[in-house]
Formats: C-alpha cells, structure tokens, sequence
C-alpha cells in the first residue's frame, strides 16, 4: 500500500462537475504532512513511513516527544500516524509531503472518528422497529425479545442492545477526489466523511477501487 | 475568507438576474442530448427562493396542458443559461405557495408591479 495523507475535515459544500452536476462534497486540509520516520524490514521489521501533521506548542510535547520531531529537524505534531509500504516500495526521499500525492479522480479511503451521539436505545442504533405507538401498546420504543427457549438457552452473539453509539473509528471506502488544490493543501473529496467539523481524518489511497485509465 | 468560502466563491455566478418572487420569468436550460447541447426553456412564475450563497435555488411554478408542474433550479447552476424576467409581479409574501390550490386563471396570475411605490 503506498502513502496517504493526514487531514483535518474543514466541512462540506457542493462542488460542480463541467456537466453542471452538482456533487457533494466534503473539504479536507491536508497541507504540511511531514515525516518523521522511515522504518524499514532490516530495522524494525516492516516497512512503513511515519507522517505527521497539525503544529503542536513545543511545551505542550514530552522530551522524548521533541527528541524524536528533531531528528527530522521537524516541528512538534499533534497527529501521528503510519503507513505501511508494500513490499518493494520505496519511501519518498522529501521531508514533506504535499497533497499532489492523489489526483483529481483517484479514489481513497478516509478513515475518521465517527461523531459521538452517546446511549442510544436500539431504534436508532440498531434500526429496530419498535412496538406499537398506540391501540393500548405500552412497550413503545423497547428491543422486544432477545433470544429463543431453552435452545439455544442463551443470548445470540452480536444481539442488538441499547448502548454507547458513534465516537468510533469509521472507514469510508472508494470516495473520489474531486479536486486536489495544491496552493492551499486541500482535497475536495465526494460525499460525506465521518466526524466532526475539525476531527482529524486519515485519507489513504483505495484499496479496493482503482481510477479508470 | 475560510478556504470553503473561497472554494463557493469561485462557483458563483458573475452576474445573477434580479428577479423576485412573484416575476414571471423564461428560465433559460442547457440540455445535453448526446453529444449536442441545446437551450430549453421553461416559464413560470417564480413561487419561492431559498438559500444563500452557491446553495440558493427557486421554484418556477406553471400550469401545463391543466397540470400544475414546480420545477426547482439551483440559482448557481452552469446549466442555468439565462433568466429572463418577463413580467414584474406584486406579491406580499415570500412563498406563493397558496397558488397550488387556485384553479382557473387565479392559478397563474399575481398582480402586476405597478409603478407607484
């Protein structure tokens, strides 16, 4: 697999197409990727590249943090991540990694943290219907029953149950690059993206979908 | 100016026809056939705008062959040609909608704008 980017989701808007197709479509900031690490199979036992991004207050990083940005000569980063190298695949040779590293489109995955809506009953968790509002129903948005008899004697695994959702690590797979801006270090991606106005978000090339040459 | 600001900006239209709920308007739409692109054009009277910005659109409201069709068009769209007012109207609320329930010639007439203010 080769490099991504890190990101911050700024929001969405409409982009549109020469067509006058009006698209949706999420904006990312990715400008000032750094690396900090090349490891490598010899080393470290596997090969991938450790990217950075977003300044971080230098006394807001530990020692051993503000010892590792500046063996890079770079400046502390609140947002770390790795990306493994596929076999073969050499790490690029410049510090910085600009967004012309995915063009317009190509597609990506972007992984993100999803927004946390807290206990939720199954309704809107699990999409379960629910029982009747009315006609002298007294069990109105309830799970209803959660197994069988004395066989299976048990809970199934993976029953639906009201409980903590979102504020979980989301994958969107195959999502097209509909601009990469490269003066400003923004990508415009189609549709929606997972999180928060500000979260950060992690933009790597599909690993599925592959652009049509 | 935020870096979406900046990226809507880009997509606004240059010019935008003055027109105003309650105008008759020909909407001008380009129409992809195959490979030929041509203008259609479609009139109405102006029933509602809404939105702001690159998100601002209006509904066209007409009586065709006794069927009532709406049609919403993006105010920023590039198949958007041209808007073309043809008549000024008089109206006292922002949205026309109480139209889809008139029959007859009340159905596509609103008063016309007159010159006294």
């Amino acid at each position: 697999m080769s490099i991504g980017l890190l990101g911050k989701k700024l929001g969405m808007t409409r982009v549109y197409d020469d067509k006058g197709r009006s698209t949706p479509a999420t904006v990312i900031a990715a400008g000032g990727n750094r690396i900090l690490q090349t490891k490598n199979v010899e080393k470290d036992g596997y090969a991938a590249v450790q990217i950075g991004y977003d300044d971080q207050k230098p006394q807001r990083v530990s020692k051993a943090q503000t010892g590792h940005f500046g063996k890079t000569s770079s400046t502390p980063k609140r947002f770390i991540r790795e990306f493994r190298l596929a076999e073969g695949e050499v790490a690029p040779e410049a510090a910085d990694v600009a967004v012309t590293v995915f063009e317009a489109g190509q597609f990506v995955d972007v992984i993100g943290q999803s927004k946390g809506k807290g206990f939720q009953g199954v309704m809107k968790k699990h999409n379960f219907g629910g029982q009747p509002m009315s006609h002298g129903s007294t069990m109105h948005r309830r799970n209803g029953a959660i197994g069988n008899r004395s066989t299976p004697g048990r809970v199934w695994k993976n029953m639906g149950m009201p409980g903590h959702m979102g504020d979980e690590r989301v994958t969107l797979q195959n999502l097209r690059i509909l601009q990469v801006r490269s003066e400003e270090g923004v990508l415009i991606v189609s549709g929606a993206v997972p999180g928060a106005k500000g979260s950060y978000v992690i933009v790597r090339p599909s690993k599925k979908k592959k652009a049509k040459k | 100016m935020s870096i979406i600001e900046k990226i809507e900006s880009e997509q606004l239209k240059k010019e935008v026809a003055a027109f105003k709920v309650g105008d008759t308007v020909k909407v001008h739409t380009r129409v992809i056939e195959g490979d030929k692109e041509r203008i259609q054009i479609y009139s109405g009277i102006v029933i509602g705008r809404k939105g702001t910005g690159l998100n601002a659109n209006f509904t066209v409201r007409r009586v065709s062959y006794g069927e009532g069709v709406e049609r919403v068009f993006p105010l920023h769209s590039p198949r958007i040609a041209k808007i073309e007012v043809e008549r000024e109207g008089s109206v006292r609320r922002s949205k026309l909608n109480y139209l889809r329930s008139r029959k007859g010639k009340s159905a596509t007439t609103v008063k016309e704008k007159s010159d006294r203010a």
